[in-house]
């Protein structure tokens, strides 16, 4: 079945990932959204949604936590809304600094911090601080269980993996013996640290090194907090209520993409919840052959018409032949079944283009009979049927 | 386009800059430039679109006659950084194999990306200072999607400001003076004309001439759809039995028309800058013939001037 229902069912946690411009954002906030309408407190956390999106979802508010959408705004969609959709996007900058603000042992530290030149940019340009962010955030939604399931959009990354491995890097980067040689140098240690001391300060200067140290010894303090966050963080990760949605679209780079990721994520046994093939050309191959199909159309369309249209569904169904190619590699590599959004005339950024696309992904209520319920929010350990399935 | 150093093929992710920074290494190498394509994170989305498998990092290999290609990793451009700048009595490998210092490379705001833009412009140096290596009249960047290309062009300033001394700040302070404000360099911004993508592609076209200098020689705008139906042809198709020939028609000139309205208001802001259009090709992987193709497009006849 074309449906998400049963591979979301009981879960408490849906991280959208894949390529940049699959249209992760339009589908994570339709996956919010079919799952609010049937009925759970969901939390949709976006990362740089379409200007107009953000407005139809009322993000335009300030605030690092996600607020509930306000339910007239569905009024008129069609939209029966059993549950309540909340949505926020992404602060990178404000939520590292609420973390440090969290982890730090006292105020002043945590001013010191926030105050190292250093620090101000790694919380803001170093590459990989969005996707950590963006899972410290998840952990701190899910943490708080105010909602029943936590819907997150990831960063547009040119590789989906740096999501995964943000956490370890984390713990890497504090762990590792690299910050030990930096801050206490001992025995073998000093020699090491020499030679890359000598070559650092022969390319960087000492002003730089000064200040790094200095953020690594004032970091060190918060090594407790990280350790654990990051070990938690992980933890949530690999639990089977936590489960990936892959979305792709047909192209060649985005599919390869998608099943390095698929790959990444089976390797370190985390949950794959579904393919999702976004901008899918329907395949109706009938009336391929232009001269026929333009004939029998003439006497409806006149014969310029008909031949146009002729010529243009042939086309189109050569772009449906290869979206149709895309979809069964991707079947046949992940021994599961991907789940098609058809290509529509223009980009979806309102409520009814996202309930249009929510009929593609799950299952109609009236078809089903009754409301799907969600899992409600039980401890990680038992209560849980996608845990007790395992 | 073609006529400069250094060509920056810049916009969202998803819209075809591969393909259109390999159009362009095409127009350039047939027109007798010898040409590279730069990739970076050690990605080769280019090399499949001409039947070829990517060579190792930093491997500049021969796609087509006068037609080359690289992709640049960090670990590769800190390595090949060290052999180079760090002379004296350590040697590279050791230091590159340093975790003390690749901590530092992780770390030091702006480095990493500082070292992929370096060997960007190393790549345009003539001589080059690599050794052996041969120089390229034209160096195309498949940049980036639009927020860390930002971020890859402003890594030089960053780490010159933050490091202020030391060889690497005048390094960085030097290639940032050769990547800003000059008429070597320039850029093209690709985009579709749907909505996200014309915001990004104003955004990146502002942000490329006003923030650095950058002068952005045109937008591409990719998979245009031509305007194969008129408003009479759509009434007329509306009103026709359901068909599977008559939906696919419906479809496309559904399309053509979104297209145009996100196309109209490309062209409406852009003021001065060209934009070229390239077609939707209706085929399901491009082949070098079609990328001869969209290159005549680009360097050929078919600039809209806006209006």
């Amino acid at each position: 079945m074309n449906s998400l229902d049963s591979a979301l069912a009981g879960k408490l946690m849906v991280i959208c990932a894949g390529a940049g411009g699959v249209g992760k954002t339009t589908v994570s906030a339709t996956v919010a959204l079919g799952l609010a309408a049937r009925g759970g407190r969901v939390a949709l956390v976006t990362i740089d949604p379409a200007r107009r999106l953000a407005e139809a979802l009322g993000l335009d508010a300030l605030g690092n936590l996600p607020q509930v959408v306000d339910v007239d705004r569905f009024g008129g969609s069609g939209v029966e809304m059993q549950g309540e959709l909340a949505a926020m996007m992404l602060d990178a900058k404000r939520t590292f600094d609420e973390l440090i603000a969290l982890l730090a042992p006292t105020l002043a530290m945590r001013d010191e911090i926030l105050g190292n030149p250093v620090y101000q940019h790694i919380s803001t340009a170093v590459a990989g601080s969005q996707e950590y962010t963006a899972i410290a955030k998840l952990y701190e939604l899910e943490h708080g269980a105010d909602y029943d399931v936590i819907v997150l959009d990831t960063p547009p990354s040119r590789h989906a993996i740096d999501f995964l491995d943000a956490p370890d890097r984390l713990i890497g980067f504090l762990e590792g013996r690299a910050l030990a040689v930096f801050l206490r140098p001992t025995g073998h240690a000093i020699r090491a640290a020499g030679v890359a001391f000598a070559g650092l300060r022969r390319i960087a200067g000492t002003g730089l090194l000064d200040e790094l140290i200095a953020l690594f010894r004032q970091l060190s303090e918060l090594l407790d907090g990280f350790r654990q966050r990051a070990a938690d963080v992980r933890e949530l990760l690999m639990d089977p209520a936590s489960a990936f949605l892959i979305v792709t679209s047909p192209e060649r780079a985005a599919v390869d993409e998608a099943l390095f990721f698929a790959a990444e994520l089976d390797r370190a046994g985390m949950h794959r919840a579904g393919v999702i093939v976004n901008r899918v050309h329907p395949i109706d191959p009938t009336d391929l052959d232009v001269a026929v199909t333009a004939a029998r159309l003439a006497p409806i369309l006149g014969s310029s018409l008909a031949e146009r249209t002729a010529r243009t569904h042939a086309e189109v169904q050569r772009l449906a032949q290869r979206d149709a190619a895309a979809i069964a590699r991707l079947r046949s590599a992940l021994k599961s079944e991907p789940v098609s959004l058809a290509e529509r005339p223009a980009d979806v950024h309102d409520i009814p283009g996202l309930m249009a696309l929510r009929e593609e992904l799950f299952e109609r209520d009236d078809e089903q009979g009754t409301h799907r319920h969600i899992a409600p929010v039980g401890s990680r350990d038992g209560e849980n049927p996608a845990l007790q399935q395992r | 386009m073609i006529g400069k150093r250094f060509l920056l093929v810049a916009g969202k992710g998803g819209v075809g800059r591969s393909t259109v920074a390999v159009a362009l290494g095409v127009a350039a190498a047939r027109s007798g430039l010898r040409a590279l394509v730069v990739e970076t994170a050690g990605r080769a989305d280019v090399t499949p679109l001409l039947g070829r498998s990517a060579g190792d990092p930093l491997t500049e290999v021969e796609l087509l006659p006068n037609l080359h290609h690289v992709t640049i990793d960090r670990r590769g451009a800190l390595e090949e950084y060290l052999r180079r700048e760090v002379p004296g009595p350590i040697p590279a490998a050791v230091l590159g194999r340093s975790s003390a210092f690749q901590l530092f490379v992780e770390a030091a705001p702006g480095m990493s990306d500082l070292l992929t833009i370096g060997k960007v412009w190393e790549l345009g140096q003539r001589p080059r200072h690599t050794p052996h290596a041969h120089p390229y009249d034209l160096v195309i960047l498949d940049a980036p999607a639009s927020g860390q290309l930002v971020g890859l062009l402003a890594a030089p300033g960053t780490f010159s400001r933050i490091a202020r001394v030391g060889p690497a700040a005048r390094q960085a302070a030097g290639i940032e003076r050769a990547l800003t404000d000059n008429a070597d360099v320039g850029a093209v911004v690709v985009a579709t004309a749907e909505q996200m993508a014309v915001t990004e592609a104003l955004g990146l076209q502002a942000t490329l001439s006003e923030r650095f200098g950058v002068e952005v020689g045109a937008v591409v705008v990719n998979r245009l759809l031509p305007a194969r139906f008129s408003l009479e042809d759509g009434l007329a198709l509306a009103a026709a039995p359901d068909d599977p020939a008559i939906r696919s028609a419906r479809w496309f000139h559904a399309r053509a028309q979104a297209q145009r309205v996100e196309f109209e208001r490309l062209v409406g802001q852009l003021q001065a800058v060209a934009c070229i259009t390239l077609p939707l090709l209706f085929e399901a992987e491009l082949g070098l013939g079609h990328l001869e193709h969209l290159a005549d497009l680009l360097v050929g006849r078919n600039h809209e001037q806006p209006g």
